[in-house]
Formats: C-alpha cells, sequence, structure tokens
C-alpha cells in the first residue's frame, strides 16, 4: 500500500483492501442445504475439516445475518422461488457459491423436475465441481471466493 | 400413552403387539421383572447379553420404573383437553405458522404448514416436493448398469441401501445369483452405512435441541466410516458400487485394519454420546413422551424402521425377508415400547451396536471366491481378460455401450435401510432400461406420520420429533 504515489489513489486503495480484508475474514454463510451436497457442506463444517479455520465456521439460519449462500444440492423448480427470496433478503455485500453438479449445471438430471443450473436463478460467483464435492474441494471453492473478493475482482 | 404395549413379544413370524390389558393379565414374577428390566427389549431373545452387561450407564435402566411413575403432565407434551377440530368455529382463533422450506430444523426442504392454538399445535400440514428431481423418471432413460448412479442419489444418507435395493430387484428379474464373497460385501457395507447414517441421526437429533456439539462428535465418527468408504469406492458418497450382479471391485488390501479401527472407534464415540444423553435431565424431558405414535398407527400410516420398533412393533426385513444372507449373522433387534422420541433413540443407539456385531462377525467370516457375478452378459469381464480374449472384448463392449437386456416382468425387491422398508419396484418391457422404476421410500411415509405424532402437542416438541423422524428429503421427494 505504501508505494502507492498519489494521495487519492493511496486513500482508496487502502480502505478497498481494509474492507476487503474484512470482509473475507467474517463470511457468515447461510445454510441453504438441499440435498446431498449439503451433507457435505456439514461435514465440512465439522470436525475433521474444521471451517472455523477460516473464520466462517458460523453459519446462520437467517439469510440477513449471513453474507454467503452456499447452494449446496438440487434447486427443483418449486424450490427455485424460494431461493430467489432467501437471497434477495440477504443484505449486501453477498456472495453466491454453487455447490455440486447439480447446482451449477443441473448435473446427471436433465429433466422436468431441476432448475439446470442456479445461475439461472440467482448470480454465481464460484462453481465448485463434484458430486457431491468433498469438504476439500469445498475448502478451495471457498478460498477462491476469498482470492477474488480480496483482489477486487468481485466489487459489490 | 395409553394405547402403548407394555409388552412386546419376539415373534417375527406374527409382528404384533399384544394389548396392555393383556400384558397386564400376565402377572407372573418374570413377567414383572420383564417390565421392570426391559423397557426396551430386544426380540428372538430372553435376556441378551448386551442387556446385563449394561449395569451403570444402560438404557433399561435409565428407563425403569422412575419413568414409569412420572407423572406425564411433567413431560411437558400431553394436553389436557382432546381437541376437537371442529370445535373451533372460527378458524382466526387459530394461528397459522409457516415453518421452512429454508429452515435449518426441517432437515433439508421440508415445509411444515402449522395451525397453532396459543402454544399448542392443533393441526399440521406437512407440504412436500421441494426436492423433487424426476429421479423415477429419469430412471427410464437410464441402463440398469447406469440404474444404481441414479438410485444411490435418492436418501443420500444410506446410498448404499438404495443401490442395493435396486440391485436386487433387478437380479430378480435376471434370475442371476451372487457368489458369496459378493453378498458378504454388501453385508458389510450396508451395515456400516447403517451406523453411518444413525451418526447423522444422533448429530441432528443432538443439535435440534440446542447440544450443538452432538453435530461435531456424530460427523467425526462418521467420518471414519466415510473414509473407509472412499478407499473402497472411491467416493465419500453416492458410491454406485453395489451393482446388478455384484458389486464394483473387491474390497481394497488392508480393509481388515480398518475396519477393525472402526470397530475400535465408532463404540468410544457411541458410549461417549451414551453418557452425554442418558442422564441428561434436558434432553430427558425434551424427549420422553414426545412425539408418540402408538403401533396401530404406525400399521395405518405405513410407518417402519426405528420409529415403528420404538412403539413396539417387532419388524425388521433384515429378520422377515433376509436378503444378501444377512440371515447368516447373528444379530438382535431392539425394540420399544413407548413410541417416543426416548425410545427411537434408545432403538437406534442400539442398532448402531447390532450392526458393528454384524461388521465384525463379516471381518471374521467374509470368505473367498468372486465379489460379482461370471455371468459375462451381466458384469464385464476383468481388465486382463479384455487382452486375451475377443468374446471378452465384444463382452466388454456391449455392456458399456448399450448395456445388458432384462427379461419382462415386474419385481420388488426390498431392504431395511437405516429409515425403514425402503422397496424398489422395476418393471422391465425386456430392453436395456427399466420401462418404469418406482422407489417405495421410508421417509415418505414418516413425514405423513408427522402429523400424527405432533397433534396437540407444544410448538417446542416440533423440531424433537422431526429429528426423531429422521426424514431425508431427498428419500420424500425423489
Ligand atoms: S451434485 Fe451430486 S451430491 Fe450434489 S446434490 Fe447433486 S446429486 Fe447430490
Amino acid at each position: 500500500m505504501a508505494h502507492r504515489s498519489g494521495p487519492s489513489g493511496f486513500l482508496l486503495t487502502t480502505y478497498d483492501a481494509a474492507i476487503n480484508w474484512t470482509r473475507t475474514r467474517s463470511m457468515w454463510a447461510a445454510t441453504f442445504g438441499l440435498a446431498c451436497c449439503a451433507i457435505e457442506m456439514m461435514a465440512t463444517g465439522a470436525a475433521h475439516n474444521d471451517l472455523a479455520r477460516f473464520g466462517m465456521e458460523v453459519f446462520r439460519a437467517s439469510p440477513r445475518q449471513a453474507d454467503l449462500m452456499i447452494v449446496a444440492g438440487r434447486v427443483s423448480q418449486k424450490m427455485a422461488p424460494v431461493l430467489r427470496q432467501v437471497y434477495d433478503q440477504m443484505s449486501e455485500p453477498k456472495w453466491v457459491i454453487s455447490m455440486g453438479a447439480c447446482a451449477s449445471t443441473g448435473g446427471m438430471f436433465n429433466n422436468y423436475a431441476l432448475v439446470q443450473g442456479v445461475d439461472e436463478v440467482v448470480p454465481v460467483d464460484v462453481y465448485v465441481p463434484g458430486c457431491p464435492p468433498g469438504p476439500q474441494s469445498l475448502i478451495h471453492g471457498i478460498l477462491t471466493l476469498q482470492d477474488k473478493v480480496m483482489s477486487g475482482e468481485i466489487v459489490r | 400413552m395409553s394405547d402403548t404395549p407394555n409388552v412386546v413379544t419376539g415373534d417375527l413370524e406374527a409382528p404384533t403387539t399384544e394389548a396392555p390389558a393383556e400384558a397386564e393379565s400376565t402377572s407372573s414374577e418374570t413377567a414383572d421383572r420383564k417390565r421392570e428390566v426391559h423397557d426396551m427389549w430386544v426380540a428372538g431373545t430372553e435376556e441378551p447379553a448386551w442387556m446385563r452387561s449394561y449395569t451403570d450407564e444402560g438404557a433399561q435402566e435409565i428407563l425403569a420404573a422412575e419413568d414409569e411413575s412420572a407423572p406425564e403432565l411433567t413431560r411437558g407434551t400431553v394436553v389436557e383437553d382432546d381437541f376437537i377440530f371442529d370445535d373451533v368455529a372460527d378458524d382466526d382463533e387459530l394461528q397459522i405458522l409457516n415453518m421452512g422450506p429454508q429452515h435449518p430444523s426441517t432437515h433439508g426442504v421440508l415445509r411444515l404448514h402449522l395451525e397453532l392454538d396459543g402454544e399448542t399445535i392443533r393441526r399440521v400440514k406437512p407440504i412436500i416436493g421441494y426436492l423433487h428431481t424426476g429421479m423415477e423418471k429419469t430412471a427410464e432413460t437410464l441402463t440398469y448398469m447406469q440404474g444404481s448412479t441414479n438410485v444411490t442419489r435418492m436418501d443420500y444418507l444410506s446410498p448404499m441401501h438404495m443401490e442395493l435395493a435396486f440391485s436386487l430387484a433387478v437380479e430378480s428379474l435376471l434370475g442371476v445369483e451372487i457368489p458369496e464373497r459378493g453378498q458378504a460385501i454388501r453385508v458389510l457395507l450396508t451395515e456400516l452405512n447403517r451406523v453411518s447414517s444413525h451418526l447423522v441421526w444422533c448429530a441432528t437429533q443432538g443439535t435440534d435441541l440446542g447440544a450443538v456439539s452432538m453435530l461435531i462428535f456424530g460427523l467425526r465418527d462418521r467420518e471414519y466410516i466415510l473414509q473407509f468408504f472412499e478407499k473402497v469406492t472411491g467416493l465419500r458418497m453416492n458410491h454406485n458400487f453395489i451393482r446388478p450382479g455384484g458389486v464394483a471391485a473387491d474390497l481394497p488390501d488392508g480393509w481388515e485394519e480398518d475396519i477393525e479401527a472402526i470397530l475400535q472407534k465408532v463404540p468410544q464415540g457411541v458410549s461417549e454420546y451414551e453418557e452425554l444423553f442418558n442422564g441428561n435431565p434436558i434432553f430427558r424431558d425434551r424427549t420422553m413422551g414426545v412425539g408418540v405414535i402408538t403401533p396401530e398407527e404406525c400399521k395405518a400410516l405405513g410407518v417402519s424402521g426405528p420409529i415403528a420398533r420404538a412403539s413396539g412393533i417387532n419388524w425388521d426385513l433384515r429378520k422377515a425377508f433376509p436378503y444378501s444372507g444377512i440371515d447368516k449373522y447373528d444379530f438382535d433387534v431392539p425394540v420399544g415400547k413407548h413410541g417416543d422420541v426416548w425410545d427411537r433413540y434408545l432403538v437406534r443407539m442400539e442398532e448402531i451396536k447390532q450392526s458393528l456385531g454384524i461388521v465384525k462377525q463379516v471381518l471374521e467370516t467374509i470368505p473367498g471366491g468372486d465379489y460379482r457375478t461370471t455371468d459375462r452378459k451381466v458384469t464385464p469381464p476383468p481388465r486382463k481378460r479384455i487382452d486375451e480374449s475377443m468374446e471378452a472384448l465384444i463382452h466388454h463392449f456391449k455392456l458399456f455401450t448399450s448395456g445388458f437386456k432384462v427379461p419382462a416382468g415386474e419385481s420388488y425387491a426390498a431392504v431395511e435401510s437405516p429409515r425403514g422398508e425402503l422397496g424398489m419396484y422395476v418393471v422391465s418391457d425386456g430392453r436395456e432400461k427399466p420401462w418404469r422404476l418406482h422407489a417405495r421410500t421410508p421417509s415418505f411415509n414418516h413425514v405423513q406420520a408427522l402429523p400424527t405424532m405432533m397433534t396437540d402437542s407444544l410448538v417446542a416438541d416440533i423440531v424433537a420429533t422431526i429429528a426423531s423422524a429422521d426424514p431425508v428429503l431427498g428419500d420424500v421427494d425423489r
């Protein structure tokens, strides 16, 4: 930060960097467990993988208190409006991780019942592949999101 | 409470329960003693060893006399007036509360429409379909070889049982025999899966009642089993390992040590939970007498598995219609008698121990030989044979491009999943793909029984009851 020259640039970058840093270090996830992937999401938060290492162990049941929505599982046509409503209820800044093949693309269920990718309903920042993605994959997805927020790639 | 039976007989052929009046009349000394000591009574045995060995922390002591005499009102949920819905002239007096589908305690995406009269629940309507994936339809577009990939994703806490039920249904149409080793591997994996599923139940039941550390404990012990599954099948969940014709691969080298480690670690964890739960006044108050369902209601609503057993129905498909040679192993079926959340807890805890016992027996007695049928029309040839034999190459190619044909007909196969009777109904019209697949899933019936368990109880008991029913919404909606 210190080698920035202009006074305006100096102030702005440090401010952004500080804000982004705080955002990544207290990113609370909304519980949006839908299907199989949700069990892996729970496993990620539990003892062996310990999401608390990244300041993210607080899963909030209320969308108002959450910054991050991990869509874990298949989104059916009936669930899509609910998902959108929960997303709308979250306060800015907010991010979305699409966890698993189903949430990302519909997965193996190319049929009448599923939304073929949650990005048809909400904007997605990071896609985590796998069916289900193991805890390590999810942690990688979360770290990727933190990197993106830190680097200013995602501006909210 | 008064309809629940006091004594359950161990007769598997006729899974009936004795009416309380009859039970009372058998007032011989032994019967009295049994009623005192054996609140939870394992079927088919006089006085099982596990029960005798439990002297300090055991289930039977906790449930003995003291609870019988405890006034039901102090247990929190018995409502004095038996409410008749027509009595309410004005619907406006009832408060309508929506719970779910996005709610941490509904185990996924169950939605409940509750009508409350103050603190008392007067009517419950479960609303399902938020996870409807169209899997039965998708099954019609997948070959029998691919089919287990699909069904394993229905009940994601017991994928092995889904695969097994599907495979058994297809195999009965094909008429193939599975070698002994294949069957033993199936039993090993399904029973381990039962343990891992019950551990998740333990975790969620604890969390829902406010014991958040249970979530950590339960998932910690489940992880040992998942690691074994990952080693065997390559995946932590949704394995697609049990397939029509056998299992996908033999057990990996060193599996015996892994199982021994599991057999050592998991019982430790389980006794830890029992220490935490059994004497815990909060847990006992919030589960005893809560979410009661009588055996008659269970039968009327199609409830099976631990819930039915907790209310005193002595019914386990592993005993009644043994599959995959599970009748060769020695195990007991725990049966409760009150049909409340507490008895379901006891039944599940004991099932974990019994399943681990089966796993131990498999470890000791597993035979050698093939792990899948040698019928090359159904299972692919070993990789080595493909280089040597033209016929093997053709079989391999045919199997993986078009799959195998199944004779026309229909079949139903059921297994005892951690939740209850899990059945697969397959109709074949002689092609490579099923004409129709229907899954008879236990959670569906259990969600249907939720109103019976909840009506006229208190709002605070909702989560305890849902958690004890252990519904998996993927299993309900498919
Ligand atoms: S991606 Fe796989 S594990 Fe995740 S919800 Fe879909 S089917 Fe289940």
